[in-house]
């Protein structure tokens, strides 16, 4: 019998408490990302969010132009951090639209009003149909979306200073 | 005051809900549908899809938004007489296959498969050996 058999299991044991030990400290990644990326937007048509602008059907994407998809509600938090963002990625010339989940016109006029609107259309999706069909899990995300209506990018959570150049980049790929 | 306690400490836990959206959640959400054989199918399906927003619970168990969305799409699309396992992959192909809980054998999950198999074999060759040598 070779002694060195025998240290087999320990090591194969060390092996695993190594691994165990690598796992537990990387962080811990939350985000589902969507696998529609690269496919056509699903069908889906919203009525008009806010009295003064229009709705939004997936029929609208595929005009030619690319376009960020914003998923938000007037009750999300995040959403409102976002905000300064969304309207700098406008002035850069992105054409932004908007799905408001779960959202009264009253609430996202008066959210507008506070926080600027960098919306050129709002739909307003009751039932949250959107964001599943897109593959989103959550509000907020942003979505750019190619000029025949494919998606082409997902960004999970709020946008953040550091995202705008990624999204604008994103945005020129696709053809802007 | 005993008999207020209860629906006081509803309201407790209420506002909260209610201040989060101002909408209420999808009619399927916390309906059940008329037919029951229905419901079943449902009520099976659902239980083994993944809550998105409380990763370890299923959407039959989270209260979240999200989830009650989810349940709404499952129901409906049971009662339009879809195939459970279609309505599966119309959500693993939006969200991947992370989005099942139902175990399935492919390319990323055939070793949690085959190495109890392997480990299984490996003791019983070494266990005949170990007999065979003693007789």
């Amino acid at each position: 019998m070779r002694a060195w058999r025998l240290w087999v299991p320990l090591l194969l044991f060390a092996g695993f408490l190594g691994l165990a030990a690598y796992q537990l400290t990387q962080p811990k990644n939350d985000f589902v990302k969507s696998t529609m990326v690269g496919k056509p937007v699903p069908y889906f048509q919203l009525r008009p969010a806010h009295p003064d602008l229009p709705g939004l059907a997936s029929a609208d994407l595929a005009d030619g132009q690319p376009r960020l998809l914003n998923i938000w509600a007037s009750w999300c938090l995040p959403c409102i951090a976002e905000a300064p963002q969304l309207e700098k990625l406008r002035r850069e010339g992105a054409n932004i639209v908007g799905v408001a989940i779960r959202d009264r016109p009253e609430d996202v006029a008066r959210f507008l009003a506070q926080h600027g609107n960098p919306y050129s259309a709002i739909g307003a999706d009751d039932l949250n149909e959107v964001s599943i069909g897109i593959g989103a899990s959550g509000v907020p995300e942003t979505f750019v979306i190619d000029g025949e209506g494919r998606i082409v990018h997902q960004h999970i959570g709020d946008v953040r200073a550091s995202d705008v150049p990624v999204l604008l980049e994103k945005l020129r790929e696709a053809g802007a | 005051m005993r008999r207020l306690a209860l629906p006081l400490l509803a309201l407790l836990v209420a506002f909260p809900l209610t201040a989060q959206q101002s909408l209420p959640p999808a009619p399927y959400a916390y309906r059940q549908l008329e037919d029951p054989a229905q419901e079943a199918a449902a009520q099976e399906l659902m239980e083994t899809l993944r809550c998105l927003k409380c990763q370890s619970q299923s959407i039959a168990d989270s209260d979240a938004p999200m989830a009650g969305d989810m349940r709404h799409q499952v129901r409906i699309r049971i009662a339009a007489s879809e195939e459970p396992e279609a309505i599966r992959r119309w959500l693993t192909e939006r969200y991947g296959e992370y989005v099942s809980y139902k175990p399935e054998v492919s390319a990323t999950t055939w070793p949690l498969f085959a190495i109890p198999l392997v480990l299984l074999l490996t003791a019983g060759a070494i266990l005949l050996r170990r007999l065979g040598k003693r007789t």
